[in-house]
């Protein structure tokens, strides 16, 4: 073994000697060295964070025709360190009547939720933290937690906003827990096990599950932007009818725990997109060399990154009623048909070559999304006839708008 | 090593504790709580058994498989039960609800 | 001593003391969030028991379903949360006393069973898989728990539309 083909076990090798030197009793030198690998995967994402910050805030600035932060080190980079600095400073403000334990427990709950995910994301070749045989459903269960952090903050700041903001939260994460679940069974489906690393493994030689089943991906996909509280689902925080939703009593450093935990949580649903539907760390000589697999893991959730940055700066958000109805009608039916479609796909072609699996199972999902957008098509335009006749009579009543016979109801 | 019997008292405290949970609290939600607590005591016990009588057989499993669903579904109907109760009568007060004493 | 033991007795006295504040707490929200600590506990009782399926199923459902349902009905039925003073009826007393008799009567029935002392059986990380795809078999196969495991599903569903029913804001 040497740092090229393994280097987290060479490094805790090496560690662990030089402790075991020291001599200290081999179960403390284990602790010791699980709780330095817990140390450097959590500060090195919350450090990750910082540039994050700044890679989004530059983002969104050239999508809205703006610089972006430019004026703090080059090209801005040492801006999301002054802001953290002028958060440092601010002051507390507890809000009267408060609960007081739940409201300094929420930040920290907030964090911790995104931060725990990470540890069953394999970023290489046997770089993972735990390998649980349970990994898919840790992912769903941790994600219970995030939720818990937001209404806890909505009901102890004793503020009708933030308990607003809280209600949102529940309604909608809730019910988008539905269809990610549902869309993560594809992967669980087709690769045998629940396993991250075994996920990983089952998609080598380009058998990504991107390509295998696109419509499972893209149904996780949404549903983890509505899973962050990203615009356009970005009802839980939406400043313009709520205010500031659930953290809106938070001030200084326990706001930009929330605030952390945001953009944390966002680059953490790409990883996850990454691992389980893009390949993970799959890719030329990843196997061999780790790290080259952590260079293309990165690449990979940067891509996914980027895209969820463009839905953000390019889409309004949703009303709370269409949330419902894309979540309820659209993607909860959609993602349940399309674990039965491909259990049943994938037993039938269990015997042939994996080409033929993946045409297969690919073909599968096209002829669903197809069967889908031809329902919702039909759907509105039956809903576009019906309500015509209304429009039609208003513009006549009002007189200045010429009557179009028909119109609405072709398009 | 930890003997069943840890997990035996262990199960049957909580078992009690939710046990006067549901004997003794005003509020329809607390006495949920206080069921929810005891399916977990049983919980508790079927795995315990289960991992260390019988490890090979699948019934224990599937008797919490059986449980959790249970659990899921009387949550839900217990729920919407009290919010309704709510609406009706503006209280959740399990000795105010009251309508069938003659 | 070992410490998978001083693990056990930590994680066991935190779900009780858990699940006294859950059926004392004055305040029904603090109860609630007692409830998802006790929930949490019993999570790592089943990790401690080796069954991680079990363990990670516990935080979805019970944390990440019931008690945020819990939650949710809390908040909306709010009124109550000034409530001050006993949260118990006149009789907890009465409540008390049958907790108690039902602990005792299980500890005397224990203290006299002599299977209670075994020590648990190796099960390997692949043997744990295998008895969760067994347990997966077992719940369609036809000769084994397919028709609990239906009439389960159905539960769901009447429950599903019962609470709709139930709750729904008739104007």
């Amino acid at each position: 073994m040497n740092f090229w083909n393994d280097p987290v076990n060479f490094i805790g090798q090496w560690l662990g000697g030089l402790l075991s030197g020291l001599g200290l009793a081999p179960s403390l030198v284990n602790f010791l060295l699980s709780l330095l690998g817990v140390l450097v995967l959590a500060m090195g994402s919350l450090l990750f964070t910082i540039f994050l910050i700044w890679y989004e805030r530059k983002i969104l600035g050239r999508i809205q025709d703006r610089l972006g932060p430019n004026r703090v080190g080059p090209f801005g980079l040492i801006q999301p360190i002054a802001d953290m600095m002028k958060i440092f400073t601010k002051e507390y403000i507890t809000p009267i009547g408060a609960d007081w334990l739940p409201y300094n427990l929420a930040p920290i709950m907030a964090v911790a939720s995104v931060l725990l995910l990470y540890a069953v994301i394999p970023f290489g070749n046997r770089m993972v933290g735990v390998d649980l045989n349970v990994g898919v459903l840790y992912l769903v269960a941790i994600g219970g937690f995030g939720i818990l952090a937001i209404v806890m903050a909505g009901w102890s700041s004793n503020n009708k906003y933030a308990l607003l903001g809280a209600f949102r939260v529940i309604a909608l994460l809730v019910s988008y827990e539905v269809p990610m679940v549902l869309a993560l069974l594809v992967p669980v489906l087709l690769s045998g096990s629940m396993g991250m690393s075994a996920i990983v493994q089952a998609q080598a030689g380009g058998f990504w599950y991107l390509f295998v089943a696109p419509l499972a991906a893209l149904v996780f996909f949404l549903s983890s932007i509505a899973e962050v509280g990203r615009a356009p689902f970005d009802l839980i925080e939406a400043e313009s009818e709520i205010v500031a939703g659930f953290n809106i009593e938070y001030s200084g450093l326990k706001f930009g725990f929330f605030y952390v935990a945001e953009f944390l949580h966002s680059f953490t649903v790409s990883v996850i997109f990454a691992t389980v539907f893009l390949g993970g760390w799959q890719g030329p000589g990843a196997a061999t060399y780790p790290l080259l697999g952590f260079v293309y893991f990165i690449v990979k959730a940067w891509i996914v990154y980027f895209v969820l940055l463009l839905f953000r700066g390019s889409l309004p958000r949703f009303r709370i009623d269409q949330m419902m109805d894309l979540n309820w009608k659209v993607l909860t039916p959609l993602s349940l048909s399309l674990v039965v479609v491909i259990a049943l796909v994938d037993k039938l072609l269990a015997n042939v070559s994996l080409l033929v699996r993946g045409i297969g199972l690919l073909s599968s999902s096209l002829v669903v999304g197809f069967v889908a957008v031809e329902i919702m098509r039909q759907a509105g335009a039956k809903r576009r006839r019906e309500v015509a006749p209304a429009f039609e009579h208003r513009e006549a009543a009002s007189g200045s708008a010429p009557v179009q016979p028909g119109s609405g109801g072709g398009l | 090593m930890i003997p069943l019997s840890w997990y035996l008292v262990f199960s049957a405290a909580l078992f009690s504790i939710g046990l006067f949970g549901v004997l003794a609290r005003k509020n329809a939600i607390a006495i949920l709580m206080g069921v929810e607590l005891m399916l977990n005591a049983v919980n508790i016990n079927l795995i315990a058994f289960w991992r260390y009588l019988t490890p090979t057989q699948v019934a224990g499993p599937a008797f919490v498989t059986m449980v959790f669903a249970t659990a899921a579904a009387e949550v839900a109907v217990g729920l919407a039960l009290i919010i309704s109760a709510y609406r009706r009568r503006n209280t959740v007060t399990a000795d105010e609800i009251d309508l069938l004493k003659g | 001593m070992t410490s998978i033991q001083i693990i056990f007795l930590l994680a066991a006295a935190g779900t009780l003391a858990a699940g006294v504040f859950v059926v004392s707490s004055p305040k029904i929200l603090h109860a609630a969030l007692w409830l998802i600590v006790s929930l949490f506990g019993i999570a790592i009782m089943f990790a401690l028991l080796q069954a991680n399926f079990f363990a990670v199923i516990q935080v979805v459902v019970y944390i990440g379903a019931i008690a945020i349902l819990i939650i949710f009905g809390v908040m909306l039925t709010r009124r109550i949360m000034q409530d001050t003073g006993l949260q118990l009826t006149r009789f907890w007393w009465g409540a008390a006393l049958a907790s108690l008799g039902i602990f005792a009567g299980l500890i005397t029935m224990l203290s006299g069973w002599k299977a209670a002392d075994i020590a648990l059986p190796e099960m390997s990380s692949s043997g744990t898989t295998q008895a969760i795809s067994q347990l997966g078999q077992a719940l369609v196969s036809p000769d084994a728990y397919v028709l609990p495991f239906e009439a389960a599903s159905i539960l769901l569903v009447v429950a599903m539309i019962g609470a709709i029913y139930i709750a729904l804001d008739r104007k």
